[in-house]
């Protein structure tokens, strides 16, 4: 035990040295400001300008092989041949934040004229974003936003207002504006989750469901297995559970999954953002309402047309530029390089049959 | 055979696993090159070294304690604890400049852990490190949640991302040079190193003469922990981002890189050089297969072929050249008591 007791010691020693070492004074918090807004751009629009033929655009989603990117980036991939260019999809089968990093590198160096990007972690993803954008790579945000100052574009599926203030008056109609509810979201961190939750909280305060409480945030990690059981612990924490917001298509599928093989089927309500095709079935069976969400095609298709006219030159990203979308339309871009897709859809057991993605 | 006989067999084996891999490693460059677009740049070869970087510093100290004989599969975890250490404090307002040496520190107490108990209590090394791969993990994500931090100082994170200026070598490459060289030098050309040969090959003969193998032992571990925490210093700094999950599953990659770099998992055998090697491999058969938009699954499928080889051929390469000694050598007598020659 000699030996043991000098190495313990030693390394005692040493953290507390170092410890005393570090002392005081260097770059804390307070002394690094973020910066904000989108990269400034000297380049003038031409509104006019044709699309120019064989862009290279690729779609990095959050994570492939999850079928809600799949669809949004064939929607995308389609929108580019319409045009043209030559349209792919690649990225990581997990969806870590550093992932998606040497995928922008890859494709930096096979000199992509633009990158449709859905950010994991919007600040990892940075620094090579801005990297391709010095290289004169066009880099367009879809359904979840980077930086503002690592992207010319972002694309939302819908504002985040509308989506979060919608979602709670679904669920308050469901249950009779009374009763314990949670919420079931993706990673704590994901950018887009966590601002709709924000304008839930805020809908929640309006006098007409002071009989309503939200008791807990859960973090399914948009995982089947975690959001299953998260899903899970969620009932038994609260007995008094009247209903669930899921804002995420992982997270309301395993929900009404394990809603629909228990005794809570139909008395527990579930709504949020779920695609028809996984749905349909809980819907049919009575466990799900009404659930809604935008179409992921439709906003792949517009990441592509977006993508299109900034890498010819028709926009720059300034706020007020129009720029064609094939079928969806004239669309306008807004305050921080935003575009808006629009409002999203309400499935029911009426409707949900005449969609099928 | 007399130990200066095993000791040139030994060297003469390692000289040319490492001969095959810069014979692989020019090889993959030439395909790739010719192949794949955009592969034969300079800028190319800087995302190649950044993107093995905290692999690199890794695999340098799990190289001693693979030829120590021990394994440490948290790493990745501790790289994941020193990642929640750093934003919890930053969060907290403390200088990023007294951040570090605190997380090393930490890195440090999870090595001291492991060897504490595989050391003193005699656990071995693979059961207590898949233990504490849970366990700090764990940790990092008490520490931190599931949040993210990031807003790290720009100082700090361009030179992370940033190259030497005309040149497309990454900045953090300049680290893993500094400790390759160190750590080279205290391998190969000390007694130190000597005694970690020795103990690896065969601790009991090691402790007979004179090497005190628990102690050098619980260095191993130590440095190991602190090299994870730096590789999470890196890590960070990188991605601007502290997260509890960073790096989580890079074990597998340091691991991979370490024997395709023909450490035996067995102990006593290996080079820094041919680790180094390896990694450099590891990198560039990932990073051609990407360009050339090989889908992520064929990729995760390829890492485990290339583990699997790595342990295999010099396994395979052994038994060919035992096989070949054995044939002009007259048949064992005492041993082989059925008469059938030795295979």
């Amino acid at each position: 035990m000699k030996g043991f007791s000098f190495s313990a010691a030693a390394v005692a020693s040493v953290t507390s040295l170092t410890l005393v070492a570090a002392g005081c004074g260097g770059t804390t918090k307070n002394d690094v400001k973020s910066q904000g807004g989108p990269a400034p751009s000297s380049a003038k629009a031409n509104p006019n300008a044709p699309i120019k033929k064989g862009l290279k655009i690729a779609f990095l989603p959050k994570q492939i092989n999850n079928p809600y990117f799949t669809i949004a980036d064939k929607g995308g991939t389609g929108a580019v041949s319409e045009l043209g260019g030559a349209g792919k999809e690649v990225g990581p089968s997990d969806a870590a934040a550093s992932s998606q990093v040497s995928y922008i590198n890859t494709l930096i160096q096979q000199r992509q004229d633009a990158i449709v990007i859905s950010a994991n972690d919007p600040n990892a993803v940075a620094p090579s974003l801005k990297q391709a954008m010095g290289q004169g790579i066009k880099v367009v945000t879809y359904d979840s936003d980077a930086a503002p100052d690592a992207r010319n574009l972002f694309i939302n599926q819908a504002s985040a207002e509308d989506l979060g203030r919608t979602e709670v008056q679904q669920i308050a109609k469901q249950i009779g504006d009374k009763g314990e509810i949670a919420i079931l979201s993706a990673t704590p961190n994901a950018t887009n989750q966590n601002s709709w939750i924000k304008f839930m909280k805020d809908e929640l305060t309006k006098p007409q469901y002071a009989g309503m409480k939200l008791v807990k945030v859960a973090y399914g990690n948009d995982d089947d297995q975690k959001s299953f059981t998260e899903t899970q612990g969620l009932l038994k924490s609260y007995p008094n559970l009247k209903g669930i917001i899921s804002p995420t298509t992982v997270g309301i599928a395993a929900a009404a999954r394990y809603l629909s093989s228990s005794k809570y089927k139909g008395k527990v309500k579930l709504t949020g953002l779920g695609t028809p095709n996984q749905m349909r079935k809980f819907v049919k069976d009575g466990t799900v309402d009404a659930f809604e969400l935008w179409n992921p095609a439709d906003l792949g298709y517009l990441g592509a047309y977006a993508a299109a006219a900034i890498a010819s030159g028709q926009i720059t990203g300034a706020p007020g530029e129009k720029f064609k979308a094939g079928k969806l339309g004239e669309k306008a871009v807004g305050q921080n390089g935003e575009v808006l897709l629009g409002p999203p859809t309400v499935f029911t057991k009426d409707n949900i049959d005449d969609f099928n993605f | 055979m007399s130990v200066p006989e095993r000791m040139t067999e030994v060297r003469r084996r390692l000289a040319s696993w490492e001969g095959a891999l810069l014979v692989l490693i020019v090889g993959t460059w030439a395909v790739a090159s010719a192949l794949v677009d955009g592969f034969a740049e300079t800028s190319n070869l800087s995302f190649i070294l950044i993107d093995v970087t905290e692999i690199a510093i890794m695999a340098i100290t799990l190289t001693l304690v693979v030829i120590a004989a021990e394994i440490d599969l948290s790493i990745a975890s501790t790289l994941g604890l020193s990642c929640a250490v750093i934003g919890y404090l930053w969060n907290a307002g403390w200088p990023i400049e007294r951040i570090f040496p605190v997380a090393l520190c930490v890195g440090a107490l999870c090595g001291a852990l492991n060897g504490v108990l595989v050391t003193r209590l005699g656990l071995p090394s693979l059961a207590v490190t898949i233990g504490t791969l849970a366990l700090y993990r764990g940790l990092a994500y008490v520490i931190l949640g599931d949040t993210a931090v990031a807003d790290f100082p720009p100082r700090y994170t361009g030179w992370a991302t940033g190259r030497i200026p005309g040149t497309p070598i990454p900045y953090p490459i300049l680290l893993v040079a500094a400790l390759a060289v160190i750590v080279g030098v205290l391998l190969h050309a000390s007694p130190l190193g000597r005694a970690i040969y020795a103990l690896g090959y065969n601790e009991e003969a090691a402790r007979f003469a004179g090497v005190r193998v628990k102690r050098i032992k619980f260095w191993l571990f130590v440095a190991s922990g602190v090299f994870a925490a730096l590789a999470g210093i890196v890590y960070t700094l990188r991605f601007s981002s502290a997260r509890a999950d960073n790096g989580a599953g890079l074990e597998l990659a340091v691991v991979a890189a370490v024997l395709l770099g023909g450490v035996s998992i067995f102990g006593g055998r290996g080079t820094l050089p041919g680790v180094l090697a390896g990694v450099l491999l590891f990198g560039i058969v990932r990073n051609a297969l990407i360009l050339a938009d090989v889908s992520n699954e064929v990729l995760n499928f390829v890492t485990g072929v290339l583990l699997i080889i790595s342990v295999l051929a010099p396994n395979l390469a052994g038994a060919i050249r035992r096989g070949r000694a054995a044939t002009p050598t007259p048949p064992p007598t005492t041993i082989n008591t059925e008469g059938t020659p030795a295979s």
